[in-house]
């Protein structure tokens, strides 16, 4: 993947922005979606939001409830071999989210996905990753987080590594389902993280995903 | 819509807007009292009430000026809304997702739809007995046995609450008031509206301050004074509104007592699942007030009773 986003024309940017306020108004319309600032401000500083994965409607949801000139500088990363795969993804995926989008095919790629996830981080941008790497359909609240999050951490260490738990996803839209459901989503960010001097890679994840796991609420249900 | 009737919304809009200009300079005297940089919680919780209720009257007023279909879509996304935070918190597993969807997406729309038809009696029924029936089967075709009469029965809830109850209130335009004037049945909402939020005001504050005896200790704070001093108060405003209704004066006086008394039950309702569930509030859409559940749960009780009456007294 090009790390240097082309420019591209006037028309097709136009209709870019235009889909993603259809969308930001689709998610509120069906999940009410609010953003709970629990351990940082929403503030335009570079940041990388982390975030649980359990459906995939939770990046166009975390996308949807930052304020719109946060959300105007956050690339969520997303996995090339999905949003490449028919032209109407290509354009969403690339042009309204804006994504980075990195090869997951650990053998087939010929690009380091590190790459152009730092390269956006040094144009300035803020990122949303999703260290679990694939959507969680477990019972567990979290699977073992992938590496990359360390890396960026230890690459970049300046950067703010926000947690942020997407509540209700797998209720409003699980696997294998079209229609979204009607209910409430909030997506709560805590207090940030970063790599501590001479920490190492197992310590730091566990670390990142008990800050994350600490956001969740309370199931709601607790039928008898 | 006639002269006449458009003359009495906006007489009413002005004199609800009078009142909500007294309470918001009546809070900004109280903010003004506070020392300097201090700000007392029980102002605060106030004013955002009062901002609340500019923005409820300012949308009702505009949507009963607007006409027939512009109040609909106003209480058919109330319905929405509400239905929205009540599945948030039901519960529900993976077999429920398709009927849960056409709960929110196909019922809700099509009893609005028989509600702008004034086909009266569907609208009567569709949702107690025909959604009532279809649904489970949805669910019970995705082969889900666990829990399988607590799924169904939490989903019917639902419906009859945000959806059938609700819709109550927009019936009441089908209502022919009669003698050439049969658009004035819109003031019925405005008349149910607020003598319900009134009675609900007064139970409120008079229960905080002479409440005695608790209705129901472990559901909620509502005292026994409270609750008599809100239908007495809603009974007072509503024979002060007769004149926009067919009631007559004590007509109207009996009308507001009854719906204010089944709203304040129905809040008490209301309190009895909050509690069960572990919610404070049902979402956080409406600031100072919690969820639109949270606002609706008086009328929600108060509507089909005031409906069914209105019809065999005055129908």
């Amino acid at each position: 993947m090009a790390a240097q986003t082309p420019r591209r024309s006037l028309p097709r940017r136009v209709a870019a922005r235009a889909v993603g306020h259809v969308l930001v108004f689709v998610a509120r319309f069906i999940t009410a979606v609010r953003a709970d600032w629990r351990g940082v401000e929403p503030v335009a500083r570079q940041r990388v939001y982390y975030a649980n994965h359990v459906s995939n409607a939770d990046m166009p949801m975390i996308w949807a409830c930052l304020p719109a000139h946060i959300r105007r500088r956050t690339r969520p990363v997303a996995a090339a071999d999905y949003w490449l795969k028919t032209p109407l993804r290509a354009f969403v995926g690339p042009e309204v989210f804006n994504c980075v989008l990195v090869d997951r095919r650990r053998e087939e790629r010929t690009e380091d996905p590190m790459e152009a996830i730092l390269a956006a981080l040094d144009e300035g941008s803020s990122l949303i990753i999703f260290p679990e790497g694939n959507r969680n359909m477990g019972d567990e609240p979290l699977l073992p987080f992938r590496a990359g999050l360390y890396n960026i951490g230890k690459a970049r260490p300046d950067v703010d590594l926000v947690p942020a738990w997407i509540a209700n996803l797998n209720e409003i839209m699980p696997k294998g389902e079209v229609i979204p459901l009607p209910l409430i989503c909030t997506v709560t960010f805590g207090a940030p993280v970063r790599v501590a001097e001479g920490e190492n890679r197992g310590n730091f994840l566990a670390r990142a995903a008990a800050a994350l796991v600490a956001l969740r609420p309370e199931p709601p249900d607790t039928a008898p | 819509m006639t002269s006449q009737t458009t003359l009495d919304i906006l007489l009413l809009s002005f004199g609800v807007i009078g009142l909500l200009t007294a309470l918001t300079l009546l809070g900004e005297f109280l903010r003004a009292r506070q020392p300097e940089g201090r700000a007392d919680p029980v102002v605060e919780t106030f004013m955002t009430r009062v901002h609340s209720w500019w923005a409820m009257v300012i949308l009702l007023s505009l949507a009963v000026l607007t006409g027939e279909v512009a109040v609909l879509l106003l209480f058919a996304f109330a319905s929405f809304a509400a239905l929205r935070e009540f599945l948030t918190y039901a519960y529900k597993r993976r077999a429920d997702h398709l009927s849960l969807a056409l709960a929110a997406f196909v019922i809700l729309p099509l009893q609005y739809v028989f509600v702008g038809l004034g086909w009266t009696g569907l609208l009567a029924v569709f949702i107690p007995v025909y959604a009532f029936l279809l649904l489970p089967i949805v669910s019970a075709l995705r082969g889900d046995p666990q829990r399988f009469l607590v799924r169904v029965a939490e989903m019917q809830w639902g419906l009859m609450i945000c959806v059938f109850c609700v819709s109550h209130v927009p019936a009441l335009l089908t209502y022919e008031v009669g003698d050439g004037a049969e658009d004035r049945s819109v003031l019925l909402i405005v008349f149910l509206a607020m003598v319900v939020q009134f009675g609900e005001f007064f139970d409120y504050y008079a229960g905080r301050r002479f409440g005695r005896r608790k209705l129901a200790p472990a559901v909620s704070p509502k005292t026994l004074e409270g609750v008599l001093t809100g239908i007495a108060a809603a009974a007072l405003i509503g024979a002060g509104l007769s004149w926009i209704t067919p009631f007559g004066l004590a007509g109207a006086a009996a009308m507001a007592a009854m719906a204010a008394a089944a709203g304040m039950f129905g809040s008490l309702v209301f309190a009895a699942i909050k509690r069960d569930k572990c919610v404070k509030d049902w979402s956080h859409l409406i600031p100072g007030q919690g969820g639109f559940l949270d606002q609706l749960a008086g009328v929600i009780f108060a509507a089909p009773l005031f409906y069914h009456v209105t019809l065999l007294v005055w129908g």
